[in-house]
Order: structure tokens, then sequence, then C-alpha cells
């Protein structure tokens, strides 16, 4: 959350923009601004405190130094974590990606089916995201699921029971939720590439795969790093979802960052440590947004459409 | 985990009254108290009715209810104490998690109370009052029912497979082939719950080594994990989940669902460890199942050689309620008003009787004859009464960090992804004091 909200503030706080009068706007920039510094900085502070401290979240905030740390870095469960939500980022990013621009293509056609599906395909990006991960539960349960209800023996495995199994499922159930959100940014972003491109395109002989391999996919280069860094630095937030269809299970197979931190927090009542996490967490949030935004080049706001 | 806001509602309720709630109930003249409870039938319209008993009798103090469900109330009573805002009575397990409330000064010392109102304890359980002493001290009021850990399992599906229900863990492990062979699972499990898993070593390690075994581990001894029979007890329910012994997908099956229920009751699976609280909900929700005399009962069976008396179980020996320091002395009166007047009447003993369950109230079995369940109900009384040790489940025995380290040991035991070895050594590093 706190690492979404950097994006937001940062171009409107540098301070640039001016009206045709040339008087600075940036005080636009104050309730957002106001609203990051009380929902965002101060509890991040905060947090940064309370990883210096040892507290049960009942009793009394004792001040302890390193000794959170300390414990955190030195917890197994820790670097377990940390890759888990690696390959949950990694391999829901390879997941969406792809899919994500396909659906995107295809639903910017005018067609008026395709405006029909693309309601269809929204619909996911609606529902909560404990409905779902309580409705895949059910479908997924190995003896009451879909397996038996359709009598399909081979939908019957022990999907959430099984460490690789369930890791797949998360990614899985994930995506299916985000999807809908990335097609829907690429649909965007397809419909701004000026038609001329594509003319020419005709003219010179180019069919539709080269077209797309040659205009579709470089022009949407900044769209696919947007959608990149929400997908990434957004999927070390998952915790809903995990948490209702897992519960980081089995054993701590799908145990996530965000996971492992509200566990540490509120089920072993282990503020400072939790607290610990949390300050990782947002480390690695941090670096990977700063990552992408090297990836998309230096400057952000040069268009892409040149020549149209 | 915005600190800021925490320390400014913690400002809140040491100033004033930490429970809004009740302020802003109609008819709340005079004190007010609130009470936080958990929902789930049978015991929420229980709970429910004696507070309501409670507020017609006495107009002037009245008691505002809100109920939550159970793993949803875990956390929400742990953040309302750290923030000053938990309500005056306080519904609880006893055990571990009221110390970590009594160590952080969050409960009152009911000691003194209890001694001006023996009546009201001696109306109790003596065994109850177990989990409800912190150093010597009580800081709740047990209520409600007792709970020992029952093994079930399904008459029909024994008679269709021919054999007869289990009085040894040997015995255990030779119907594990003959169910699987029949294309029924031997035992149903709600693996994902952690604690479900938790009640077959809370047996084991009692039938093998005797209850002195966690009692070590409890009390912080060096190695107490690593004792021989620990070893035994993990190594042996190893060897059932590598016999199959648990049903198919376990793992991903929740308690808080009844699914495990719905396996047994459906003759999917043959036997359960469960709670005693299961055969109520079994009741409604399995038709013909309970009514039609198909639930069979029994208490765990002794393993070969062991050491632990086989009267002895292990479960819930009370459920408690405790009264919030926080709370304003008119909100204290309230509640410890309720605690002598309102909890256990007549009414409400019945009430738990007709669910199915035992009141810790002394004497409650000779209102037992006329229940439909009396027979379920009457061995449930004989081994609350008769065991030589009731011992309290162990994730509420223990303090919430070695419990949350003893849970996620216990999952990846079942998952067989540790050794018996690698389960003591990770325990042993949390309890050691």
């Amino acid at each position: 959350m706190t690492i979404a909200s950097v994006g937001t503030v940062k171009p409107a706080s540098s301070g640039t923009a001016t009206n045709i009068h040339g008087r600075s706007l940036g005080w636009l920039a104050v309730p957002a601004l106001v609203f990051f510094i009380a929902f965002g900085v101060i509890p991040l502070i905060g947090v940064l405190l309370l990883s210096f401290t040892t507290w049960d979240g009942i009793g009394q905030v004792i001040p302890s130094g390193l000794t959170s740390w300390k414990a955190t870095l030195s917890n197994p469960g820790l670097p377990h974590a940390m890759w888990v939500t690696f390959q949950v980022a990694v391999l829901s990013w390879l997941f969406q990606t792809p899919m994500s621009i396909l659906l995107g293509v295809f639903l910017a056609g005018a067609q008026k089916y395709r405006a029909f599906l693309a309601v269809l395909y929204f619909i996911p990006l609606l529902l909560s995201s404990a409905a779902i991960a309580i409705t895949f539960k059910a479908l997924l349960d190995p003896n009451f699921g879909l397996g038996t209800g359709l009598g399909l023996p081979f939908l019957s495995q022990d999907w959430l029971g099984e460490p690789t199994l369930a890791l797949g499922v998360v990614v899985f159930v994930v995506s299916w939720q985000y999807i809908p959100f990335h097609s829907l940014i690429y649909q965007g972003a397809v419909r701004q590439i000026p038609t001329s491109m594509y003319e020419a395109a005709q003219i010179d002989g180019a069919g539709r795969i080269r077209q797309f391999f040659s205009i579709t996919l470089p022009q949407l280069k900044n769209t696919i790093i947007t959608s990149s860094t929400l997908m990434v630095v957004g999927s070390l937030t998952f915790f809903d979802l995990i948490y209702v269809l897992t519960a980081g299970g089995p054993g701590d197979a799908t145990r996530v960052l965000a996971l492992d931190m509200y566990k540490t927090g509120f089920q072993a009542n282990l503020m400072g440590q939790a607290s610990a996490i949390g300050v990782i967490l947002v480390l690695v949030g941090l670096g990977l947004a700063l990552l992408f935004r090297r990836l998309g080049g230096g400057d952000k706001t040069s268009s892409q459409l040149e020549g149209a | 985990m915005s600190v800021p806001v925490v320390a400014a509602l913690a400002a809140c309720g040491s100033s004033g009254p930490s429970s809004s709630t009740a302020s802003g109930t109609a008819g709340a003249a005079g004190g007010g108290a609130s009470y936080w409870y958990l929902t789930g039938q049978p015991g929420e319209g229980i709970r429910k009715g004696a507070v309501d008993r409670f507020n017609a009798a006495n107009p002037s103090s009245q008691i505002a209810q809100t109920a939550f469900q159970n793993d949803a109330y875990k956390t929400k009573i742990k953040t309302a104490l750290g923030a000053g805002q938990a309500p005056t009575i306080i519904w609880g397990w006893g055990g571990g998690g009221l110390k970590s409330w009594v160590d952080a000064s969050q409960v009152e010392d009911l000691t003194s109370w209890f001694g001006e109102n023996a009546d009201v304890k001696s109306k109790l359980f003596p065994s109850s009052f177990g989990a409800a002493t912190v150093g010597g001290k009580i800081y709740a009021m047990p209520v409600e029912t007792v709970q020992p850990i029952v093994l079930y399992y399904n008459k029909s599906v024994f008679e269709k497979v021919g054999v007869q229900p289990p009085t040894s863990w040997d015995d255990i492990m030779a119907l594990v082939p003959k169910f699987n062979a029949a294309g029924i699972a031997p035992f149903s499990l709600g693996g994902q719950s952690r604690w479900t898993n938790m009640m077959w070593l809370e047996f084991l390690f009692d039938r093998i080594g005797g209850p002195e075994v966690f009692q070590a581990a409890f009390e912080g001894k060096k190695d107490a994990w690593s004792n021989p029979d620990a070893i035994t007890a993990l190594t042996k329910v190893q060897d059932l989940v590598k016999a199959d012994g648990f049903i198919k997908g376990f793992s991903s099956i929740t308690a808080d669902s009844n699914a495990d229920q719905a396996l047994l009751y459906t003759g999917k699976a043959a036997m359960m460890l469960h709670g005693s609280w299961t055969y109520g909900s079994m009741k409604s929700d399995g038709g013909d199942f309970v009514k039609g005399g198909h639930l069979g009962w029994m208490n765990f069976p002794p393993v070969a050689g062991g050491k632990g008396d086989p009267s002895n179980t292990v479960g819930n020996p009370g459920q408690y309620l405790s009264i919030s320091a926080k709370a304003t002395d008119a909100e204290k009166e309230v509640a410890k008003k309720f605690f002598k007047t309102g909890v256990l009447d007549d009414t409400e003993v019945k009430a738990w009787i007709d669910s199915g369950s035992i009141p810790i109230v002394n004497g409650s079995d000779s209102k037992i004859a006329g229940s439909a369940d009396a027979e379920f109900l009457k061995f449930i009384y004989g081994v609350a009464s008769g065991a030589k040790t009731f011992a309290q489940s162990w994730d509420q025995a223990l303090q919430p960090a070695a419990a949350e380290t003893l849970l996620d040991n216990i999952s990846k035991l079942f998952q067989l992804s540790i050794t018996p070895e690698q389960f003591a050594t990770n325990l042993n590093a949390v309890t050691n004091s």
C-alpha cells in the first residue's frame, strides 16, 4: 500500500507542474500528501521504531535494541518466506503478463461480441479476495469438491495439501483475480496505438502476427513496465487470498512474507519481530519499484508515439 | 501495525470508560458492562440466553454483548486488549493465553472474590480451576462445559467392513489397511487447522510416556521434547500418516467448516479424533447419523507398553471469563453480579445438557437421565470425572509464541517434511527456559 502511494505522490510533489500563467500548481498535491503522511509515512516510522522493541501486543512496549532484528534475521523461516514470495511474484508475473497482453489486444477490437466478453472477463476483479478464496477452496476440496461433483477423478487432487500443487494453485487463483485488471490496462494502451502505423504496415505487407510483434508489443513497452511493477510489487502484499485459501500451508509451503509478518505479530504475539519483517517488506518493495523504473529507461514521460 | 493510532486508542481507553458499546445500548441506564464471546451454535444461543435473562432481571445493570467467529476472535481480543479497548467481560480458554493477559496486568485478580463467594466456587468442577490459575491466583471464572477429546467412529462403516472398534494402538494400525482396501479412509482429519493434528500427539504422548512428558516441556525443562517417549510418539504418528491412516488431502481440510465431521457422518471416513463439542454439530448436521445410533465413541485406546493411565484425557477443562482490569468499577460490579447470578443458572445448565454437553457444575450428571443424549453425556461425565489427569490442550496451555511454533511444526510433522528428531529440536528451542 505504502509503495503504491510513493508512485502516485512522487510526480506531483516534484513540483515541475506549472499552469499557463506560470504559477506553481504544487499545492494541488497537498490533500494527497496529507493522506500519504498520515497513513503511509507515520505508520511506517512507527513500525521502524517498533522493530527495535519487544512487545507482545498487549503489555508494555520495551525498547530492546537489536534483539528483534537478530531474532528475525536468524529465523530460518525468513529466507523461506522470501523464497516463497519470490516464487509467487515470478510465477504469477510469468503467467499473468502474456495472458493479459493477449486478452488486452483481443479486447481492444471494436466488435460487439468482444465488448460483451470484456464484461465477463472483468467479473473476477469485482469479487472480494476472501470470497474468491472460499469459493476455490470449496471447489478444490479433495473429497467434496469439483472432482467429486462432476465425477472426474483427475480433478480430485490434493490441491491445497501438496506443497508444490498448493503453490501452483495460489499462483493460479491470484492470476485469475488480477488478469482482468491488467487486461484492462493493456486494452487501453493498445487502443492508443495510432491506426496509421498498422495501415502503413499493411501496405508494406506485414501480416497480423508480424504486426503484433513489430508494432503492438514495442508500443506497449511502457505499459508492460507499469503493469509489471504493479504485479510484482503488489504480489509482495498478497495476504487475504492466501490466508483464507491455505493459511500459509501445508506446513509453510505458501507462507509468503506478508503472512509470515501477520503470524509472527498476531498469532505468536511477537510485534517487534513482525515489525522487522514489515520493514524488510517495505525495503524489498521500494527496491523493486526503483528497479522497474530503471528498466523503463531514464525519461518515463517520453512518448512512444513518434511518427504518428 | 499503525502505532500512533493504537497509542491514541489506548489514551482514550484509560481516560474514559473502555466500553463504547455499552453506553450506546438502549436501556443501559446505570452501570453497563460489555461482553464478547464466540459465535457458533449451540453455544452462541446459550451464551446469549444467559445475558438476556440477566439483563431482563437487572434493569439497572445491563450487559452489551457481541459475538465473534473463533479464529477472528483470537486476534481481535488480543488487539483490543493492547489498545485498552477490551470488553468488561472477556471470554477465553485459560492457560497460556490467560497468563499473557495476566503478565500484562490486563485482567482482574478474582482470588479474593472467590474467597468471599465460596458458594460460586464450590458449585464448579475443581478440575476446571487449574487453567484459570496463574501463579497461585485465580484470574478467571470457569464457565460452560467440559470438553474432552473423544475417538468417534461410524458404526455403519465398521459393520460394512466387518471389523470391531479398536482397543489398542496395534488395533488401530491393523484397521488402517482394512479400511483402505474397502475404499474408506480410516481417519478423518481437518489438518489445515493444525490443532486437530495436535490432538493425536496429545494422546500418544500421554499413552506412551504419561502426562509427565508434556508437563516437563510445559515447565521449560531442558530438552524435554527429546524424551525417548516423545520421539516414540512422534514416530508413531508419522507411521500412521505413512500408512495412509488419514483421509487423502487432510492438509487442506479445515475444522472451522466442519468438513472433517462431514467425512465421518457421510461414511467417507471410519473414525475421527475430535472434541466432545462435535457431537452437537454432528447431531444437527448429520441427518439421521446421531439419532439413528450410527455414531460410536470411546476414550483413546492404550498403547502397548505405555506408561500413561488409559483413563487420562485431554481437552478443554472448561471455558473462562475474565474481567478487564481497565474497566470502571461500575462495570466490574455488573460483571461480578453476572458471574454470581447469571452464569450457569439452572436454565443455562439445562440448555448445555440439551445440546449434548456436560456443564462444569457439580451434580450435573443427575440431570442427564431425561436427556435424549443420555448415553453420550454419561460417557463424557465419566471421562471428565474419572480421568486421573485431565490435561489442557497444548496450544492453550503454552504461551502464544511457543504455541505458534508448536502448531507450525506439527503441520510439518504430518506433512512428513521434518523428522521426529527435528521436531524435538525445533520445540526445545522455544520451550527451554
